[in-house]
């Protein structure tokens, strides 16, 4: 009988320190089948951020650097440019990326880096203890918002892919979510076309994937799937925003 | 055959780090340190590296965190407030062990502070700056020609020690110039096995500074420790002008330096007998030759352009009951050659 699913190879078997309902393994997925898919996992190196992800080593079969809370496109720029030939790829969260980080993401894709950033957005910082990040949602409780997010106090929640999408940099810029398997699937094109991008040297890629944490949001792993969709979702809608035909785009 | 010519300190220390193998740099505009950057931005290409101006000296420090981690010999050059935006980035290169120059062309602080020549990083510099237990390298040149050889002698002890190194030096040794000879010999390299290029063929490799399992973390701290206590042993590098029956050692280092080679020339015509003790490696500090300069003579001047920085680390090195006195001048003032020379009479009084 064929076999028509199976661990990717870049995927380590291991058990993960993740929450139940969490969609941290379910994106670390998405990235070992992409990089099997292109054959290339003895040519990645992954550069983790600051938060739950910062455990990718313990997950995926490639070479991996832990860089400073909210640096890692600045660190995978170096790693590229010693390395052009190489698959880089960095993976933060949304404290990382949208709060600290917002700075070298912005420039890393301005420069036209020609790396893939898989950014996993739940709306809260997941590691430290469910404090209020950039992109938790308006009225969503938090450690550090316990009234709930008020614009008045707090500013609003900031959409990336959307942001980053007008920079010339950029060669593909995608918001996906993991919630059910049709948004899945497309998720997991998202992820591809990124690293297939970055494969044939055409820039920058970004993927935005809305994901769950269950033990930060208060809420079990199905209370926390429909959150995705009739919270999240409405406010920062799937789509992609940015896509280069050509490497030469000027 | 070797080449002498005439060199601004700035572009000397640019083609040593060229001479060295550094192929990669990052770095932010910020005075008085410019023509670094500048002189890299045409030369660095031509000679097949990587020039990248990034948007911050935060970006600054974490690309050149990246290019060491892949392996390559890389440098940033910045100033005071620069280099305090970099010590995050400089803790997680000394926590995960890579290697890479840094050069502080010093601005006087705190604050914004000014460009004149000032010694007031000496403190930052040489204890470590950022969070954690851990130490820089520290080289501070005293000449055109130390920027230079010094430069050069930073990349290998980075990679020989896989350790961060800080290339200390001020406005008066960017801007001067003076011959230098370039050297002929290749650079001696490391072999690197431990940096990222893709898991070909082994297994996949990890950069990091995370210790969480228990008691992890203590273990990695005194490797560092170890690590430290090697350097010290086979690297510290200090030049001493000894005269045997002296009553006075004066210590100084970089531009002060200078300045205090003609004090001692002054003094010594007087007939007034002097040693003079410049330590190169500012960590680690060359203690062990203070103390054996202390043990003949019973008192050390210390020359510093800052409140007095240096000046307690020649009092930890110094035997017991010797008298240590600070001639300081912060803020980018400059002691002249009279000034230290009071000093030295003052001392022997």
């Amino acid at each position: 009988m064929k076999q028509v699913f199976k661990r990717p190879e870049t995927l380590i078997k291991t058990t993960t320190h993740f929450c139940p309902g969490c969609h941290h393994g379910t994106v670390h997925r998405l990235v070992a089948e992409a990089i099997d898919r292109l054959g290339v996992r003895e040519d990645t190196i992954g550069v983790a951020g600051v938060g739950c992800g910062v455990f990718l080593y313990d997950y995926l079969a490639v070479d991996v650097c832990e860089a400073p809370h909210g640096r890692a496109p600045a660190v995978a720029t170096g790693i590229k440019r010693v390395n052009p030939e190489k698959i880089v790829f960095t993976y933060q969260g949304d404290g990382d990326l949208a709060s600290i980080g917002m700075s070298e993401v912005v420039h890393t894709a301005n420069r036209g880096e020609n790396i893939t950033v898989i950014f996993v957005n739940n709306s809260v910082y997941g590691m430290t203890g469910g404090q209020m990040a950039p992109t938790t949602l308006l009225g969503q409780q938090t450690t550090t918002s316990p009234r709930g997010r008020d614009f008045h106090y707090d500013g609003y929640p900031i959409r990336m892919a959307e942001m980053l999408a007008t920079l010339e940099g950029v060669a593909f810029a995608a918001r996906v979510a993991v919630d059910k398997p049709a948004n899945l699937r497309k998720a997991k094109q998202a992820v591809n076309t990124a690293f297939e991008m970055q494969a044939k040297n055409m820039g920058f890629t970004f993927v935005e994937l809305l994901s769950a944490c269950p033990t930060n949001w208060y809420m079990t792993p199905l209370a926390a799937l429909r959150r995705i969709e009739e919270e999240m979702i409405p406010y920062y809608p799937l789509g992609i925003f940015r896509q280069r035909k050509a490497a030469d785009y000027l | 055959m070797e080449e002498r010519i005439m060199l601004k300190g700035s572009v000397a220390l640019a083609e040593g780090a060229l001479t060295a193998g550094c192929r990669y740099y990052f770095g932010y505009p910020i005075t008085p340190q410019n023509d670094i950057p500048e002189y890299l931005s045409l030369h660095m290409p031509e000679r097949g590296g990587v020039f990248i101006q990034a948007e911050s000296e935060v970006a600054s420090i974490n690309m050149l965190l990246g290019a060491a981690a892949a392996g390559a010999r890389a440098m940033t050059s910045s100033s005071g407030p620069g280099i305090s935006l970099m010590q995050e980035g400089l803790s997680y290169m000394a926590g995960s062990e890579l290697p890479c120059v840094v050069v502080n062309i010093t601005r006087s602080g705190p604050g914004l502070g000014g460009i004149s020549p000032t010694q007031g990083d000496y403190k930052q510099a040489t204890c470590g700056g950022g969070h954690g237990d851990y130490y820089l390298i520290v080289l501070a040149p005293s000449s055109v020609q130390e920027m230079y050889d010094l430069t050069i002698r930073g990349f290998e002890l980075a990679d020989k020690y896989r350790n961060p190194v800080m290339i200390l030096g001020d406005a008066i040794l960017g801007q001067m110039k003076e011959p230098v000879t370039l050297r002929d010999a290749k650079p001696v390299t490391y072999d690197k096995p431990w940096a990222l290029t893709g898991p070909k063929g082994r297994k996949p490799q990890l950069v990091k500074s995370l210790y969480l399992k228990d008691g992890e973390m203590e273990v990695h701290n005194w490797k560092l420790a170890e690590k430290y206590r090697r350097l010290a042993e086979e690297d510290t590098m200090v030049e001493v002008d000894e005269d045997a029956d002296a009553d006075i050692a004066v210590v100084a280092y970089g531009s002060c330096a200078r300045i205090v080679i003609s004090a001692v020339e002054m003094a010594r015509e007087e007939g007034i007998r002097v040693s003079r003790i410049r330590p190169i490696t500012l960590y680690p500090f060359p203690s062990g030759e203070i103390r054996r300069v202390s043990e003949k003579v019973g008192r050390f001047l210390t020359v510093e352009m800052n409140t007095g920085q240096m000046v307690r680390d020649v009092r930890l090195s110094v035997a017991p009951g010797c008298d240590v006195r600070l001639l300081a001048r912060p803020g980018g003032a400059i002691p002249t050659p009279q000034q230290i020379l009071a000093e030295i009479r003052k001392a022997l009084e």
